[in-house]
């Protein structure tokens, strides 16, 4: 569980998050979403520990993160997987060299304790025959499943996803929504992920924040956004002609 | 706190005292840098695959460029020095002694260096620039791996290695002389090597290495501060490439005149 009280961070006059609180609870899927340069992006750095708030509070299980020492942040943070927009693999490794590196670097498990393991999450994110593949010779859908296996590898207590279905056709985009949705419930983790994507809010969003200039502006989950009345809420959701009439025959059958 | 301003700033016009503020906060910047590359090492054996692998890319992949510049450097010094000498006076062994101090003393240490600028300073910072864009410092830095650490002291340490290729620069660079020497008939042989042995001082070797090896630290770590702290996209890392190799370039060319007074002056 990540519980976050009144978190402000400004860059120079910038005052991008203005006291933000929260509660990420644990085994669920939790989205952030909002306009372009609504402070998301700069919201899961701070959650991350990438960006030191400036005011205000992030709390991981009961440790607040600004009394950790050096060490034990970087113990934290590998408690953390992280799905990047753009995958973020490293092109110089294989997709099996891609999903060890994080065993590699911080386990002292055999080389053969290793493999099973990256075996094992690769067969998890349906992946079987692309172990000796570079990033480069592989599809976007399949870079992002890579690059869910190297999150998940070390058995993370906290999953972070910025725009996990960015770039993907409208299938693959749900298979890895749904992929991430199961995973997170599977193995209990704390999921938050950072979306543009209206269909992820339907389908996955167990608590849903929307943020605006900075402030949040709601929260609730995928059943209650159907039912709210909050202005920049429905403004932001419904800005397609599909979902407002989604919305409209939703009211008149509630009507 | 008021900061007193220093005198030679208040001649400076507005934009140019923003300007050499700048340029001081990246000077502490790269410092900073520095130090945070030696901080929370990498394992061992992740490390030694990832400076075998640099030596690989940033000394023997340079090898081929290094033979063929010195060979052919060492011949147009030869030619050039040759062409000076028309006294009858003065004697053919000359020539091979020029020879000598020119490869040692400067175009073996530092004109290699400012090609590897080139080179290898371009392929740092295009390497990291690209790992910025694409997040992937971001992933290190997420998993808690040092990314200075993990990225830029296998740089380092490999081109500690340098100082090999500065030899084999300067013996291909006189034997480049000699053979213009004496297949173009400005000198015979026996004249030609008695004058590379002429007044030869070791220090100068030793002189030479000492720049080789401050100027491999200096190609390892001004590109990886472009490329480190590079920002936007695909074409401000051909930017970055462009400026990384002015500015390591320039550093070399003021330390050279540093170590030289210092060692030589």
């Amino acid at each position: 569980m990540i519980e976050v009280e009144d978190v402000h961070k400004s860059f120079g006059d910038n005052h991008v998050l203005k006291g933000i609180s929260t509660v990420f609870e644990k085994g669920k899927t939790n989205l952030i979403i909002g306009q372009s340069g609504s402070g998301k992006t700069v919201f899961l750095k701070c959650l991350l520990g990438l960006f030191e708030p400036d005011e205000g509070q992030i709390c991981y299980n009961g440790q607040y993160y600004s009394e950790l020492s050096n060490s034990e942040r970087r113990d934290l943070r590998q408690e953390m997987g992280m799905v990047f927009q753009g995958s973020a693999l490293f092109d110089s490794m294989t997709v099996e060299g891609n999903v060890m590196f994080p065993l590699d670097m911080f386990t002292k498990q055999s080389k053969s304790e290793m493999q099973d393991r990256v075996d094992f999450v690769l067969k998890r994110v349906n992946l079987v025959d692309a172990h000796k593949r570079y990033p480069s010779e592989i599809s976007g859908g399949m870079q992002k499943r890579v690059a869910i296996a190297r999150a998940i590898v070390m058995n993370p207590k906290y999953l972070f996803c910025d725009e996990p279905n960015s770039g993907l056709d409208p299938k693959t985009a749900i298979l890895i929504d749904n992929l991430i949705h199961e995973i997170t419930q599977e193995y209990d983790i704390t999921t938050i992920i950072n979306t543009h994507d209206m269909n992820s809010v339907m389908e996955i969003g167990e608590k849903i924040i929307f943020l605006k200039n900075g402030y949040k502006e709601w929260e609730g989950t995928n059943k209650e956004i159907f039912k709210t009345d909050n202005e920049a809420v429905t403004d932001f959701v419904y800005s397609s002609e599909l979902f407002k009439k989604v919305r409209q025959m939703y009211i008149e059958e509630r009507n | 706190m008021k900061v007193k301003c220093p005198t030679i700033f208040l001649f400076l016009s507005p934009q140019a005292h923003i300007e050499h503020m700048k340029h001081l906060e990246a000077i502490g910047k790269y410092f900073i840098m520095v130090w945070e590359v030696f901080k929370k090492p990498t394992k061992w054996p992740i490390m030694k695959s990832l400076i075998l692998k640099e030596i690989d890319e940033l000394i023997y992949g340079s090898m081929g460029i290094i033979i063929f510049i010195s060979f052919f450097i060492g011949g147009v010094v030869t030619i050039q020095t040759a062409l000076n000498l028309n006294s009858p006076l003065l004697p053919k062994s000359l020539i091979g002694f020029a020879t000598r101090q020119s490869v040692i003393l400067e175009f073996a240490p530092t004109f290699t260096s400012i090609i590897m600028a080139g080179k290898v300073g371009s392929y740092i910072t295009s390497s990291i620039g690209t790992m910025r864009v694409t997040e992937q410092i971001d992933a290190l830095e997420v998993m808690g791996v040092n990314s200075l650490n993990y990225l830029v002291f296998p740089k380092i340490i490999a081109t500690m290695m340098y100082p090999f290729a500065v030899a084999i620069s300067m013996f291909v660079g006189i034997l480049g002389g000699w053979i213009a020497a004496v297949f173009g008939g400005y000198a015979p042989s026996g004249e030609f090597i008695k004058g590379l042995q002429l007044d030869f001082d070791s220090f100068h070797v030793t002189y030479a290495f000492i720049k080789s090896v401050v100027f491999a630290f200096v190609i390892a770590t001004v590109p990886s501060y472009h490329g480190f702290y590079m920002k936007g996209g695909a074409l401000e890392v051909g930017k970055a490439s462009t400026t990384s190799f002015v500015w390591t370039s320039v550093v070399i060319i003021i330390t050279n005149y540093i170590l030289t007074q210092l060692l030589l002056g």
